[in-house]
């Protein structure tokens, strides 16, 4: 286990190919970045009947780069009433964690480049998926901090929602990373890759029976902040949220985090349910397939995520808190009850599956009955409707209109 | 209940998913320009007859009735050897503020002349307060009959056809007593135009230069909104 490069010492040799790794990967995703914003744009444009950017560049491609170039420009403004120097750090603890995320994720195979194994991921730590949850949780400090040094109301409440949001989320996160350990025998990306390799049949998506997909998906985009959970920036009733009173570079510095965050959460789905890499390739340039397996993989979930951003209005808060603690977490830890048993023998798994859709028909029926309860006490003692009842006569009868 | 009973937010992923194939409404504005509606309301014109001589007579009922309170007239005495106006006295001075004028065509409905009357033209600029008072070196039509086409104004092809939609659309000839009356009076350049469909039994075609936009654009609007298919 770990990293196969190190297995011989560290020489200069290595020292330089993970230096050459740590770049292109850092140049890939700034590039990534400036695609992903130009590409989100044109698609939500492509479902609004307009036409998007087209001003920079053939069809509009050097837009974000002449965005970036006009916010370096731009006054960088520190509020009065600021903490300067967490005001400062803020920005730094929302990009950092979203590259370092990046850098375990898996975009290719093994390659072997002057008698060194090289993984064409950035770093391959055997505690793998367990960084990327920490990472995810480091990054809520960027969005707290940043409100809350601030020192103005609309960012503290935009990083209070952010922060609350972000720990509700992070729960059902967790537990469907671990249906993917329990699947794949292994907290190291590469193990978790490799044990879904071959066929799409063994991605962790179908294995798994695409609900922990589903529900790593949502709190993902949760965690990322990404419409329509980006409650922090509000933009109607915060005034931008957290980065309120951001602007040049700083600001930059954020939008490039948010979309840094998207792409690395969409590649870290692409780990741990699609299979990574994996893909089938022809016998020429063999190196080069699995790369465009991921970077395909990649295009699709990046695509859904416009495209849910352009479907989706934004949530209200008691619709996220719900969505997080009544749904997500109970149905990822039913889920995880569920792999855990189907680890153990099919026949458990099953008397599970059974357990708990029983479950599930007691408690819809329970949460019906207490419904329709709450409903005929609503109408009142002599079945009154509230309201106009007492202006229209009208023939009472002891059944709720929902049962007749 | 819940999340589960609220599905309905999954039908906006069809939505906007069927806007792809969907033709953009957007029109790249300034390189491609969206047609006027024929009696829209630009800046001033001041016409002049067939013969060359300027309309307008220097009354200052325009600059009377004026809400925005934009228009200077000054009348002085034709000269007797070469006269500006067929009249006894015509407009000496004639300004217009553009940067006070609300475009609400008073000017054009109390001009007993039809001196003045309103192009199709809005997209003019100016970087000074001063170049924003457009003075009769600037609105009196050109030798054509036609608006002059200023450097700081943004003329396309055809937009300077049609000066006096408004005018016409609103002149007795309107009224059912004088049907098929036309009491537009000749024009220099044009002649006496057509009336207005409404105001004669033929419709709007070349003659009067006042097509409307529903014929011209019929292609782009869909059947159930009254489009036509050619």
């Amino acid at each position: 286990m770990g990293d196969p490069l190190f297995a011989h010492g560290v020489g200069l040799g290595v020292v330089v190919i993970v230096l050459v790794k740590a770049f292109v990967a850092f140049g890939f995703l700034l590039v990534a970045v400036m695609m992903m914003i130009w590409f989100e744009r044109k698609v939500i444009s492509d479902m609004q009947n307009r036409i998007g950017p087209n001003r920079a560049g053939k069809f509009g491609v050097l837009q974000s780069l002449a965005d970036g170039m006009k916010l370096m420009f731009k006054e960088d403004l520190l509020p009065e009433r600021a903490d300067r120097i967490v005001f400062r750090l803020a920005p730094f603890l929302s990009v950092v964690p979203a590259f370092l995320i990046f850098a375990i994720v898996p975009v290719g195979g093994v390659v072997t480049i002057a008698h060194h194994v090289v993984e064409l991921q950035v770093a391959d730590p055997q505690i793998g998926i367990l960084f990327v949850l920490a990472l995810s949780s480091v990054s809520v400090y960027g969005v707290m901090l940043a409100g809350w040094s601030s020192g103005s109301k609309y960012p503290l409440l935009g990083s209070v929602r952010a922060s609350a949001q972000m720990i509700s989320y992070e729960a059902a996160l967790g537990l469907t990373v671990v249906t993917v350990v329990l699947e794949s025998h292994g907290l190291s990306t590469r193990a978790i890759v490799e044990s879904q390799a071959q066929y799409f049949w063994h991605w962790n998506a179908l294995r798994l029976w695409v609900v922990p997909l589903a529900i790593f998906f949502v709190a993902g985009t949760a965690e990322i902040n990404r419409p329509p959970f980006d409650l922090a920036e509000g933009d109607t009733e915060l005034g931008g949220g957290f980065h309120t009173e951001y602007s040049s570079m700083r600001f930059a510095m954020f939008y490039l985090a948010e979309y840094m965050n998207t792409i690395t959460m969409s590649a870290v789905v692409v780990t741990l349910f699609l299979g990574g890499p994996d893909g089938p390739g022809l016998h020429v340039v063999r190196w080069l397939w699995p790369i465009l397996w991921f970077l395909g993989k990649l295009l699709v979930l990046l695509y859904v995520q416009v495209w849910i951003r352009a479907a989706l209005p934004r949530l209200r808060y008691d619709q996220l808190m719900n969505l997080g603690w009544k749904w997500l977490i109970p149905l990822s830890l039913g889920w995880l009850l569920l792999v855990s048993a189907d680890q153990i023998s099919r026949d458990s798994g099953l008397a599970v599956f059974a357990g708990i859709i029983v479950a599930a028909v007691a408690l819809a029926r329970a949460r019906t009955t207490a419904r329709l309860r709450r409903e005929r006490l609503a109408a009142g003692p002599a079945g009154k409707p509230p309201g106009d009842g007492g202006l229209i006569a009208l023939e009472f009868t002891d059944r709720s209109p929902v049962e007749g | 209940m819940g999340l589960l009973g609220e599905t309905n937010f999954l039908g906006g992923f069809w939505v906007a998913a069927k806007q792809v194939l969907k033709p953009r409404v957007t029109i790249p504005y300034p390189a491609e320009k969206r047609p006027k509606p024929p009696r829209l309301h630009g800046r001033h014109v001041l016409n002049r007859y067939e013969d060359g001589t300027e309309k307008c007579i220097g009354c200052e009922l325009c600059a009377a009735v004026c809400p925005a309170d934009c228009i200077y007239v000054r009348g002085a005495d034709n000269p007797p050897d070469a006269p500006v106006s067929p009249g006894e006295r015509y407009g000496f001075v004639y300004e217009i503020n553009y940067l006070r004028c609300i475009h609400c065509d008073l000017c054009v409905e109390a001009c007993p002349t039809e001196a003045i009357t309103e192009s199709k033209m809005f997209e003019f600029s100016f970087t000074s307060r001063a170049d924003a008072i457009y003075t009769k070196a600037e609105l009196v039509v050109a030798d054509d009959g036609k608006p002059q086409q200023l450097p700081w104004e943004d003329w396309r092809e055809g937009e300077d056809r049609l000066t006096s939609g408004w005018m016409r659309a609103t002149s007795p000839s309107g009224a059912a007593s004088y049907e098929g009356t036309v009491q537009w009076s000749g024009e220099l350049g044009y002649g006496v135009r057509a009336p207005e469909a409404g105001q004669r039994g033929a419709p709007d075609d070349e003659a009067t230069g006042n097509i409307s936009i529903r014929e011209t654009q019929r292609k782009k609007i869909p059947p159930r909104f009254g489009g036509r298919r050619t």
